[in-house]
């Protein structure tokens, strides 16, 4: 390489590195404006949750918590009437987020199993099967699990949450990716060997390795059962509803001026879940990253 | 493969049943009754079945619906108006992400929170955003006053256009932390010899996005563009719980529709089966033209092949086993 080469090169590498400092400053700035966007709500919230009614009717917006938050507490509690009571929302919530959960991982990961580790004629079939049900839209199946648990007298109960969870086809899915590769059939089978029954083996063997994946899915599985709207809405009435039912009552005409109460209504309902999030934000985001690459 | 024993196969079918009783029990069951209770008559509190003389009746009546239709419509544009930016604003981000030339630093924080959103309950976040669109006083007038951006405070509530626009903001906001982090692992994946080929070739960072980095995550932006449709087409919660449908029926989606036909007091189950049978057909046909257009043509091609030759050497191998077969029994003749 000649002299005149290298210095061509030299050069060019100098306006690169300029052009990218400038490109990585515009990105920074560009993820800055994100980054406060996502958080800004929140903080809005959290904050006017403090804050009393007149002050918010002055001011809406306000960067500093005032002293506020034990009246605007006073004041949900005034119209516990109304149905809104944040404990007893989370009481069930965690009922019901945790037993699909439980339900859910569990039974997902047995049936991973059976396609797994053992060869039957119609596994091929099955497998085609759960693929296929997992794009099915819930809202197909509405009207009739409706009527079906208003027949069986279960509507107002916490079975008809816990029970479907049962059935997890996309979970089925990633619990089948995640244990083809980390199950190795030697262990099952010197665990036969050592007279192991088919049962024992999956629980004292099978679910330990797959713990990780486990884990992912039952955060996934907790957050979207904690979530969901519809069906608790139409099934759950008095004190049986879940959180996001609560909430929905804050719709209600005699919060409509307070304005206070209503952030501080809010906040109380996703408290629980902004502890799990930033305790657990690192496995969340890999586990959404896993999921898409297996899925 | 052959290792598993053949006396094992029944636990198989045995840990295969409790998720095929709850399946049935819990979605196949429910699935068919919807279907039946479309093509009867199975309205009021306390419903039963009645044959109808037009066993389409429900469909027609439906369909006729203008309100139906229109709800279909702003079902679909919401939730394209949602989807476009987010994807696009995705694969900026996921681009930039995983540039190594740029050096970002925090790039871990910056996922935390774009992702956060998504994980909070959408009934929270619809009144969240309810009360920050209020009038007279409320944290968005209060922003857009300060800045002068308007004169007066707006009453966002009362403008179709604007409260669309807001739930379509709420659902990009939700959802493309999602799809960037879901890019990024697709980008991730992309084996790096591509990506130093194409340097050698003089590539420059917007060219090896276009040509190398668009081409290899086609198959997982199918998969973002599926599932955010499935979803995004039985969008309920935010439309509920935020604007109510309204103003005057603009932001009633297909879902929100359903719910009004059956569990807001009017009672018409078999009006809202109906519906929700043709909401499914349209997802389902939506989501095989996606398949079909963006299928990945040479694997395709590949299994196919595959399967041919998988065929053929079955095929010999019969041939095989019967020569063999004939050759012994004609052994055993000599020998006897």
């Amino acid at each position: 390489m000649s002299k005149t080469d290298k210095m061509i090169i030299a050069s060019g590498k100098k306006k690169n590195s300029a052009a990218n400092t400038a490109m990585t400053v515009f990105v920074y700035v560009v993820c800055i404006l994100i980054a406060i966007l996502c958080i800004f709500p929140f903080w809005a919230m959290i904050v006017n949750a403090t804050r009393s009614s007149a002050e918010i009717q002055q001011r809406a917006v306000a960067l500093i918590p005032s002293s506020n938050l034990m009246q605007n507490y006073k004041v949900l509690q005034k119209y516990e009437s109304s149905g809104f009571r944040p404990l007893i929302g989370f009481k069930n919530s965690m009922i019901i987020s945790t037993l699909a959960t439980v339900c859910s991982v569990y039974f997902s990961t047995l049936t991973a199993y059976a396609i797994v580790v053992y060869d039957w004629k119609l596994k091929r079939a099955f497998f085609s099967f759960v693929m296929a049900v997992m794009m099915v839209p819930g809202q197909i199946v509405v009207v009739g699990f409706y009527q079906m648990i208003f027949k069986v007298h279960l509507n107002n109960t916490f079975l008809p949450f816990i029970i479907p969870a049962i059935a997890a086809p996309s979970m089925v899915f990633f619990m089948k990716q995640y244990m083809e590769p980390s199950l190795s059939l030697e262990i099952v089978q010197s665990a036969r060997i050592d007279g192991a029954k088919e049962f024992f083996t999956f629980n004292m063997i099978a679910l330990p390795i797959m713990k990780p994946a486990i884990a992912t899915q039952a955060i996934f599985s907790f957050v979207s059962n904690w979530n969901q709207l519809f069906l608790p809405l139409i099934l759950l009435k008095g004190d049986k509803r879940t959180m996001p039912v609560m909430v929905s009552l804050l719709k209600g005409d005699i919060y409509r001026t307070e304005y206070g109460s209503i952030y501080l209504g809010l906040t109380l309902t996703v408290l629980p879940l902004f502890i799990v999030y930033f305790a657990l934000s690192k496995y969340i985001i890999a586990g959404v990253a896993l999921g898409s690459v297996k899925g | 493969m052959k290792k598993k024993g053949f006396s094992y196969a029944k636990w198989g079918y045995i840990f295969s049943i409790p998720f095929v009783v709850v399946f049935c029990l819990a979605m196949l069951y429910p699935i068919m009754y919807t279907l039946v209770i479309g093509f009867t008559e199975y309205r009021g509190a306390l419903p039963t079945l009645k044959a109808l003389s037009d066993p389409f009746k429900n469909y027609k009546t439906v369909l006729s619906e203008e309100l139906f239709r229109r709800s279909l419509k702003t079902t679909f544009s919401i939730w394209l108006w949602n989807f476009i930016p987010q994807i696009g604003l995705a694969l900026i981000l996921a681009a930039w992400f995983t540039d190594d030339h740029l050096k970002l630093k925090g790039k871990g924080f910056f996922k935390v929170v774009f992702y956060m959103p998504n994980i909070i309950t959408a009934a929270t976040i619809a009144l969240l955003f309810s009360s920050l669109f209020q009038f007279p006083k409320g944290v968005i007038n209060d922003i857009l006053l300060e800045f002068k951006m308007i004169d007066e405070a707006y009453n966002f509530a009362v403008d179709p256009k604007i409260t669309k626009g807001v739930i379509s903001f709420i659902q990009f906001w939700m959802w493309f932390g999602y799809t960037m982090i879901v890019l990024i692992s697709g980008i991730l994946g992309i084996s790096p010899d591509i990506f130093e080929a194409a340097d050698i070739d003089g590539a420059n960072g917007f060219q090896k996005f276009v040509f190398v980095t668009l081409p290899n995550i086609k198959t997982i932006m199918l998969y973002t563009l599926v599932t955010s449709m499935i979803g995004g087409l039985q969008m309920f919660d935010i439309p509920h719980l935020y604007s109510d449908g309204g103003p005057n029926n603009a932001t009633r989606t297909a879902a929100k529709h359903i719910y009004a036909k059956g569990f807001s007091g009017a009672y018409l189950y078999d009006e809202a089966s109906a519906a929700s049978v043709i909401l499914f057909i349209i997802i389902i046909i939506l989501s095989a033209i996606l398949f079909f257009l963006m299928r990945d043509k040479d694997a395709a091609i590949l299994e196919k092949q595959k399967r041919q030759m998988e065929k053929k050497y079955r095929q010999e191998y019969k041939a095989q086993v019967a020569a063999q077969k004939a050759k012994l029994a004609e052994l055993e003749k000599e020998a006897k």
